[in-house]
């Protein structure tokens, strides 16, 4: 709640004979009057919960935000990390479930975090309990000059299964609150306090201080790559280390699939399975024989299990930006569209859900586990392997070279299948890039990275209206078959097919340019410069 | 931002008492409150415990020097501020008569109050017992005007001139509420008139204080009674008349 600043402290020891709270007081009688204010304002005790996405996307932007419980309903207050107060708005309650601040009621905190946690839920991430006292410091004429403020804090962290839950209780607090119109006073206060043994300036905020108390850091979760390889480290290791990292970040989204609490999880999660597949294709013939054959069919399993569910997502999640492009028909026209996108998704996620909670994925996760883990830790290093800089050279060039070639080779009448392969092409050279990002210098790394992201975005463009629009005809197929398509739904619904079309057409003519930038002289050289440094 | 005065031309007649205790209901209730002691005596700042002392003094507040901001003061109860007194306010109006020619000169203080509107919700102005710059200034700037009587026909008369003063303004002009103050239940007299006038006039609030020694405690405590003696006959009294005042007079 309050940030850390040279007038809060805290307590090395909790409780105790030997504890320094004890020594507060005395401290302070040298200068003041010390008299406890039962019933003050923010006495008593405080229940809250921090919240934020699973991506730490508040704090990575600055900001926290509690749900403050009060004995009927409570309030969402959000702050700057050094608790500078930004928003706050009742709320009824907090959902028991994680919710999207979409869900929340109008106000200024939902104005505030819309845009910035879209489409990620708001997840518990420390629960706080609070008992505060508040102790008056008086001068020599009975006045209160100053308070002391003095905070015990026991927090938990939320699992979802209230018997795992981890509880800590956190250093007591003490803070000096400023009398307004006697700075001197809190001022002088703050250096008695200062000076008891035991007692030390607070350096983190409460927040920072539950996490460290629960053993967590602040953003541990990233959906980056981001793995631990050196440029000498043996090339299988480095592989091993790079598919551990993805297989870390595969199984941390699991339970938030099974629990369904956004969408993102599933994408996270297929994001991992798509680069464990590019790094089988492409790096796996470091690995020992056999293995990358019978996890690429396994991977590849699960990536088709998660296809249908992800669609109707994107579906879903694209519904309001599809009917704000409507001309002739009505956003209310394609409501039944939406209902029906909806009851497909439940039937999807319950097989997905069925399969993720089923021996064939265990066994996938486990035995890649403990394949990988024996690579990592027994490759030594007397083996001649080639190095994690060698293989990310020559797999880098290859990739790019194939690029290169295949893209030069399409023109006007070439059919969609070739873009379509070339973005797939154009996929595993942004993962080798990323795979490899450690070993690259950074400023190449991203220039050529923003030439390959603008090509990407552009067959992207190209491939995702091509199967959006082929996705509309397959919907109203079905929807006919079913019955549960009004002739107006069908109607809106071509019309959207029409405006995919346009988006095609004009992504297939912006691909020239998109790919000389790539690909030309100068993002040759930018490509040179990457893998064998300036010359 | 809602501003209340206590005012009487007359001293002693429970002004600062009653704008103490109904600050301290107003901040009670959750309103950000400000209690300015314009008495040079100072008796509100001594019974929140508050030295009667404004660096600069009234000169460099009227003159703008010192933002009333700076000078404020916390007391000991939550959202109660308060402005002190400073012993240079005996000298107020000869400064007010500086401030400029006749209309603004009358209006220096509601201008000074101007920039506190954001911060606070009601601002208590305890008035030193005269007829002066000072008084107008602060009938100028009040939206409603406490007046305490004590129950005699003398304080009747007073009444009626101050309304008529009032009623004299151009433009805006400040809700008149009247309070009779330290009514004596032993005598005849009192209770009379403290009937007739509550429900002969408008603008006399029903609710009375009474004359109790209870009230003389808050010296020695140093706090509103409704603080230290919250469910005694006073403080019922002063909360029943905070309800009132609250409200616009009946026609």
């Amino acid at each position: 709640m309050t940030a850390a600043s040279l007038r809060d402290f805290v307590a090395d020891t909790p409780t105790g004979e030997d504890s320094p709270l004890d020594a507060v007081s005395s401290a302070l009688s040298q200068t003041f009057a010390v008299r406890q204010e039962p019933g003050a304002a923010g006495s008593g005790t405080h229940r809250w919960t921090w919240l934020d996405t699973f991506d730490w996307r508040l704090y990575k932007a600055g900001l926290t935000l509690q749900f403050e419980q009060a004995r009927r309903g409570g309030r969402l207050v959000l702050s700057k990390a050094d608790g500078t107060p930004q928003a706050e708005q009742p709320v009824t309650r907090w959902p028991r479930r994680p919710g999207l601040a979409e869900d929340l009621p109008p106000g200024p905190v939902r104005d505030r975090i819309l845009v910035l946690t879209s489409p990620r839920a708001l997840l518990p991430i420390v629960k706080a309990v609070s008992t505060v006292t508040v102790t008056r410091l008086l001068n020599a004429d009975g006045k209160t000059v100053a308070r002391l403020v003095m905070d015990h804090v026991t927090v938990t962290a939320p699992t979802g299964n209230t018997a795992a839950d981890t509880t800590a209780e956190l250093p007591p607090r003490l803070s000096v609150a400023e009398v307004r119109g006697y700075p001197g006073q809190a001022r002088k206060a703050a250096d008695l306090l200062a000076g008891v043994p035991g007692i030390a300036h607070a350096s983190q905020s409460r927040f920072i201080a539950a996490l460290t108390a629960l053993g967590r850091h602040p953003a541990d979760y990233t959906s980056g790559v981001e793995a631990e390889i050196t440029a000498t480290m043996p090339a299988p290791v480095a592989v091993a280390r790079l598919l551990l990292r993805l297989l870390d970040t595969l199984e941390l989204n699991v339970p938030g699939v099974l629990r369904d609490i956004d969408t993102e999880f599933l994408h996270d999660l297929r994001v991992a399975v798509r680069r464990t597949r590019s790094a089988i294709k492409l790096l796996g013939g470091v690995l020992p024989a056999g293995l990358a054959e019978h996890f690429k069919a396994e991977f590849k399993w699960l990536g088709d299990m998660t296809t249908p569910l992800r669609d109707l997502d994107v579906q879903l999640l694209g519904f309001d930006a599809l009917t704000g492009q409507l001309v002739a028909a009505s956003p209310a026209d394609l409501e039944p569209l939406r209902a029906f996108l909806a009851f497909r998704r439940a039937r999807e996620f319950r097989r997905l859900a069925a399969a993720l909670r089923g021996p064939r994925f265990r066994a996938i996760t486990d035995d890649w586990r403990k394949a990988l883990l024996e690579i990592r830790d027994v490759d030594g290093p007397r083996r001649r392997r080639p190095t994690a800089a060698a293989l990310a050279l020559s797999t880098t060039g290859r990739s790019f070279r194939r690029i290169a070639a295949q893209g030069a080779a399409i023109t006007l009448d070439s059919p969609p299948e070739s873009l379509h392969d070339l973005r797939k092409r154009a996929k595993e050279l942004r993962y080798l890039l990323e795979f490899f990002a450690p070993l690259h210098d950074q400023v190449a790394y991203r220039k050529v990275l923003s030439d390959l992201k603008q090509l990407q975005d552009c067959l992207g463009e190209f491939q995702d209206s091509e199967v959006q629009r082929h996705e509309i005809g397959d919907l109203a197929d079905a929807m006919m078959a079913e019955r549960a398509a009004p002739a107006a739904t069908l109607l809106a619904m071509g019309e959207i097919a029409a405006k995919l079309a346009l988006s095609q057409a004009e992504a297939r003519a912006e691909f020239a340019a998109r790919f000389a930038r790539f690909a030309g002289p100068a993002g040759r050289e930018r490509v040179r410069v990457l893998l064998e440094g300036r010359s | 931002m809602k501003i209340f005065a206590t005012y009487n031309i007359k001293g002693g007649v429970g002004k600062t008492t009653a704008a103490v205790n109904l600050a301290y209901l107003s901040a009670a209730d959750g309103c950000r409150t400000l209690l300015w002691d314009l008495d040079p005596q100072g008796a509100a700042s001594f019974l929140f415990r508050i030295k009667p002392r404004v660096k600069g003094g009234g000169k460099a507040l009227i003159r703008g020097t010192k933002a009333l901001d700076d000078a404020i003061k916390g007391t000991d109860f939550d959202h109660l501020d308060l402005l002190p007194a400073d012993f240079t306010y005996r000298n107020m109006d000869l400064l007010l008569g500086a401030a400029g020619a006749d209309k603004k000169s009358t209006r220096k203080l509601a201008q000074l109050l101007r920039p506190l509107a954001a911060e606070y919700d009601h601002v208590f102005l305890d008035c030193p017992p005269s007829i002066s710059l000072v008084s107008e200034n602060v009938m100028h700037a009040a939206d409603v005007l406490l007046v305490p009587l004590i129950p005699t026909t003398l304080s009747v008369r007073t009444l009626d001139q101050l309304t008529e003063f009032v009623a004299g303004f151009t433009g805006r002009r400040p809700q008149v509420w009247a309070f009779f103050s330290m009514v004596d239940r032993r005598k005849k007299l009192h209770l009379q008139i403290t009937k007739n006038l509550t429900t002969e006039r408008s603008g006399v609030a029903a609710a009375a204080i009474p004359a109790l020694s209870m009230i003389e405690r808050m010296s020695v405590e140093r706090a509103p009674i409704t603080a230290f003696a919250p469910n005694s006959a006073a403080a019922r009294a002063y909360r029943a008349l905070w309800s009132e005042v609250q409200q616009d007079p009946k026609p």
